[in-house]
């Protein structure tokens, strides 16, 4: 795993600074977003969205820690994806806050692009550029986004795709890969931008039985390696596995959230019970 | 009944006046081919020019119509002007899509002469003319190729933190070529022809040489038989070539694998089957 992400939070928290005054260097602006000590990463505060008159996000108060892994559970429909999209201001939402160390990203004037950098996402639909090679896909970001030197950006891509297990793919065309291996380069594309924290929106759900294992293992590892993480997932077992904490939305507040053990094993509410066990037998 | 209609027809054409036919057009080619060939040219450079700098514009254009415009990004000074800078290109594709380039030409030629004082020679008013009506039919074909882009594109070069303009022309503009690229080639093929229009104002493409030619010699039939045989030629090739394009654009079907130390050999055979490529 590469140094920034270390699985010690402590080592990650100091690791961070540097990588990140790179970052603000090569954007040529400072100071912005300096990490605040052992603060969350991302917090939103009353987050509320509404499409036309339907709210689907009715106030949610969450945050991520340096380090941790959350998964967000909940039924199809009870608004995941758009709380995780709501995060990354891929929606924009209606009101409340989303802060990012501490500063609210939804204010005028505030460098969106560059908050991206810092957040990787992953999507269900792979979402690989159709137009470059596995190799240009990891790049391009780097490049455009984040002012790195093609060179360097050459080898992070590099080193990220060998992570995955897709380095001798780095020619290939999106088209001419399987679904799985879609799925690990967009990883690696996430990866080569060295987020401080990654988003997944069902990063399995669009692939074949046999191919979610690879990706999953994938997700395992980097989860090992103290990468910070926000998992929309459906895959209970393991959710349940690589976790520090389990998120349920439900009608789009967090009605339940604990250590898996305890929201899986001993559900507080009737409705995280229901979900379950719903869950299980379907 | 077909057969002895057309033997008729080419009876009739080889024995019209002293010479055949086709001596007469051999005779056309041998004394006016400069005529001709400087038609020809004028006629490329015309269509091309027209078709390169249309899809400059309709590139352009494009991607000033998709700035995001929503009350987040962007303060409202911006937000203004973008809406007029829009207005302006809505228009603008509605005048030179709605009039004839004829009438454009004539417009441009002499109201720019009119109004402004400014008098351009035949050739770089068709130049002028050409492209901008171009221009205003590919900011049309553009905007369909650019909706054909998957929305999941510009979300992904979103979420690594890429700006609008480096998502248009890094993922999003070379997907929407290669989708207007049918639509293109046929606008340079109608190019060929239609720029037949700017003889009005002089300028010396094909038709114009033709008419010129038919003037001199009074072999009107010939000569006008020997343009559009050269217009078929011009669009005939023209449409083969842009195909040949599009194939080298989609680049090949397979891949090969970066370690050859762990890949049999069969699998980076030239042309091959490779593991994940689609073969031919
Ligand atoms: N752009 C949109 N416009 C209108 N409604 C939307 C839009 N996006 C999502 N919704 C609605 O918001 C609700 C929540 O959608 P969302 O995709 O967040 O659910 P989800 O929890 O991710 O579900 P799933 O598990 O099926 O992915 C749904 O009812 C959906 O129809
Ligand atoms: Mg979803």
């Amino acid at each position: 795993m590469p140094a920034g992400h270390a699985s010690d939070p402590q080592e990650l928290s100091a690791d961070t600074p540097a990588k990140m005054h790179d970052a603000e260097a090569a954007a040529g602006r400072s100071g912005s977003d300096a990490p605040a000590g052992g603060g969350p990463i991302v917090e939103t505060k009353d987050l509320r969205k509404c499409f036309g008159k339907n709210e689907i996000l009715k106030g949610i108060d969450f945050e991520v820690l340096p380090g941790e892994v959350v998964s967000v559970i909940g039924a199809s429909g009870s608004g995941k994806s758009t709380f995780l999209r709501c995060i990354n201001l891929l929606e924009w939402p209606t009101s409340g806050q989303v802060l990012y160390h501490g500063q609210n990203v939804l204010e005028a004037g505030y460098d969106v692009n560059r908050y991206r950098i810092h957040l990787g996402m992953v999507f269900q639909q792979f979402n690989l550029f159709n137009n470059l090679n596995v190799l240009q896909n990891c790049v391009i970001g780097q490049v455009r986004a984040a002012g790195v030197s093609k060179a360097e950006a050459k080898d992070r891509a590099v080193e990220y795709l060998s992570k995955v297990g897709m380095e001798p793919y780095v020619e290939a065309k999106p088209r001419q890969l399987s679904g799985g291996q879609k799925q690990r380069v967009a990883i690696a594309r996430a990866l080569s931008m060295q987020p401080e924290a990654l988003l997944f929106d069902e990063p399995t759900s669009a692939l074949d039985p046999e191919m979610v294992g690879e990706v999953l293992s994938v997700i395992g590892e980097l989860a090992e390696s103290g990468l910070t993480m926000v998992i929309v997932t459906h895959e209970m077992a393991f959710a349940r596995d690589v976790s520090d904490r389990v998120v349920f939305v439900d009608d789009g507040v967090i009605a339940e959230q604990g250590p898996p053990a305890e929201l899986f094993e001993n559900p507080q509410l009737p409705r995280t019970r229901e979900f379950l066990t719903r869950f299980h037998a379907g | 009944m077909n057969t002895s209609a057309v033997a008729g027809a080419v009876a009739v054409l080889a024995a019209d006046g002293d010479d055949g036919f086709f001596i007469q057009v051999w005779d056309i080619l041998r004394e006016y081919w400069p005529w001709l060939l400087k038609g020809v040219g004028v006629t490329m450079l015309l269509a091309l020019t027209g078709t390169i700098v249309g899809i400059g514009i309709g590139l352009a254009i494009g991607a000033i119509r998709t700035i995001p415009r929503d009350a987040h990004s962007g303060g409202l000074f911006r937000r203004i002007v973008l809406t007029l800078v829009n207005a302006l290109l809505a228009i603008y594709i509605e005048v030179f899509r709605g009039t004839p380039m004829m009438v454009q030409a004539m417009v441009v030629y002499f109201g720019l002469d009119m109004a402004f004082g400014i008098s351009l020679n035949v050739l770089h008013a068709g130049l002028l003319v050409v492209s901008i009506n171009t221009g205003a039919y590919m900011a049309e074909i553009v905007r369909g190729g650019i909706q054909a882009v998957d929305p999941g594109q510009t979300e992904a070069a979103k979420a690594v933190g890429m700006s609008h303009w480096a998502t248009m022309r890094s993922v999003v503009l070379p997907q929407t070529i290669r989708n207007i690229l049918p639509a293109t080639g046929n606008e340079f093929v109608i190019n060929i022809k239609d720029t037949s229009v700017l003889m009005v104002i002089g300028t010396a493409e094909l038709y114009f040489q033709g008419k010129t030619i038919a003037g001199i010699s009074y072999e009107t039939f010939p000569v006008y038989m020997l343009i559009a045989a050269i217009y078929l030629v011009l669009t005939f090739t023209t449409t083969r070539v842009l195909r040949l394009l599009e194939r080298k654009l989609d680049g090949p079907e397979n891949f090969t694998l970066a370690t050859s130390s762990t890949t049999p050999e069969s699998i980076l055979r030239p042309g091959g089957e490779t593991l994940a490529g689609r073969s031919r």
